[in-house]
């Protein structure tokens, strides 16, 4: 059992495998997602009761808190691919880091804008240099760094592997900065779902909250492996391959 | 010096002689270039002078704000002197001669590292008294905003260190270096000022100098790996 799934995983670390098998998978997770945001979206716009103390405006927060969550939870995956690529130099999970992390940027300023859109009728202003919001603020620039980095050096083989180095000391630094941070200021409130003893959270706000942050995930993972198909067959264009699949059509460098 | 020189005094030599030399080497190298030297130092003058130019020469407002100021001076000071640390010997090719030496290269990073501090960080410390107090921080805060000096500009050597070895390769890496080195430096920043402030408003500051002091010792043991990983990367 564990030998196949071994033997899986290895074919799948071949770029042309992975092309094969990422094509069906990102749409199925598409779908999943699609599937899952509807009676998410109709939850959390309708069939949800207004938060007694935030009326209607705690609406936002359905698409507020599975940004956040997946903001960090994007820079993970990236550091857990980063490992595999530098440990057992797979070319295809460099290709995935490559591919996250302009999706993972894009959940980032999603959390912000909505973050700050939540925060003018709440707090009564449009940013303020509170503690999460601050660390959620660098991990934009921890992202965006790890973009410039990328862009800025042009052999490919380099650039993935000191993309890889900067992902994982970003990862290392997450906890210290967000706890730095945490000490400076403090107005968020506290996290309200992950105390599982006695959740501060209402069920029919947390279902749509779930149905949503799972819907997130999923569009991720399908626009992960969307991505990172174009980045193979970029990476991979002057390969047997490719080329037969483009039907013989030689790559234009 | 010249390269071929640099491998032969590394392959002969123990690790001890080697880093020594290395030490050594660049201490001298910045000794005969003392106006690149005094460069960082004039900058870190000059940032703390505009902020009462800016805002105001009021010395209440001052005295309240004076660690923050100082501190990202000396941020930005650390910053731009970071480029030097692996430059020149990227481009005379001592660098890959130091990869090929058989001693290890976290260890020769590190003392390459020490060299930029003792070189940047330390002026910056002798530095910061004075501004401290053309910035009207109180005599018994200066303290404070040196030992909190003392155990930062270590840390920003050393979390420098690796930004500027993924970089050395790149031939403009100046602007990216600062991206990518900034939100490393934050937690840095927000102890070391708030110590500073904490100190001034007669609170204690044992907590924050702890927290530098453990993320010292955590980058002294980590940094020296990153960095020569990412040096290895960027020869290729």
């Amino acid at each position: 059992m564990l030998d196949t799934m071994w033997n899986w995983l290895h074919k799948l670390a071949s770029p042309p495998m992975f092309y094969r098998f990422a094509g069906p998978a990102a749409n199925g997770f598409g779908w999943l997602s699609l599937a899952l945001l509807l009676p998410g979206i109709f939850l959390s716009l309708a069939g949800s009761p207004p938060d007694y103390q935030q009326g209607e405006s705690v609406r936002i927060m359905y698409v507020h808190v599975p940004a956040a969550w997946l903001s960090m939870f994007v820079y993970m995956s990236m550091a857990g691919a980063a490992v595999v690529g530098l440990v057992w130099r797979i070319k295809v999970s460099h290709a995935f880091v490559r591919a996250s992390a302009p999706i993972g940027a894009a959940f980032t300023f999603l959390a912000l804008v909505t973050g700050s859109l939540w925060g003018k009728p709440m707090w009564g202003t449009w940013w303020i240099w509170d503690a999460r919001l601050t660390s959620e603020l660098i991990l934009l620039f921890l992202y965006l760094g790890f973009v410039a980095l990328q862009s800025a050096i042009e052999d490919r083989d380099t650039a993935d592997r000191a993309g890889a180095i900067l992902v994982l000391v970003g990862v290392v630094n997450i906890p210290i900065i967000h706890y730095s941070v945490e000490w400076w200021n403090t107005l968020h409130q506290g996290a309200t779902v992950t105390k599982f003893d006695k959740p501060s959270i209402d069920w029919r706000m947390l279902l749509p909250l779930l149905l949503m942050a799972m819907s997130f995930t999923f569009y991720y993972a399908s626009a992960a492996l969307r991505r990172t198909r174009c980045e193979i067959l970029e990476r991979e264009r002057n390969s047997e391959w490719v080329r037969e699949l483009t039907g013989g059509i030689d790559a234009v460098q | 010096m010249h390269p071929a020189t640099a491998t032969r005094a590394m392959s002969g030599v123990s690790l001890s002689g080697a880093l020594w030399s290395i030490l050594k080497r660049d201490l001298l190298v910045a000794y005969r270039h003392r106006s690149q030297l005094a460069n960082p130092l004039l900058f870190f003058t000059m940032v703390v002078t505009l902020f009462p130019l800016g805002l105001s020469p009021d010395p209440q407002l001052l005295s309240t704000i004076a660690p923050g100021i100082v501190w990202v001076a000396a941020l930005l000071a650390a910053m731009l002197s970071l480029e030097g640390m692996f430059r020149s010997d990227f481009e005379d090719g001592t660098l890959e001669q130091m990869l090929l030496s058989p001693h290890p290269l976290s260890l020769l990073v590190l003392t390459k590292i020490t060299a930029h501090w003792l070189i940047s960080g330390v002026p910056l410390l002798l530095m910061a008294p004075l501004l401290g107090g053309l910035l009207n921080i109180r005599p018994e805060s200066i303290g404070i905003l040196l030992a909190t000096l003392a155990l930062g500009t270590p840390l920003l050597s050393l979390i420098g260190a690796i930004a500027v070895a993924l970089t050395v390769g790149l031939r403009r890496g100046g602007v990216l270096l600062s991206l990518l080195v900034l939100p490393l430096y934050i937690p840095v920043l927000i102890f070391g000022a708030g110590a500073v402030s904490n100190a001034a408003a007669g609170m204690d500051v044992t907590g924050q100098l702890a927290v530098l002091g453990a993320l010292l010792a955590f980058a002294f043991g980590t940094a020296p790996f990153a960095a020569a990983a990412a040096l290895r990367i960027s020869l290729n």
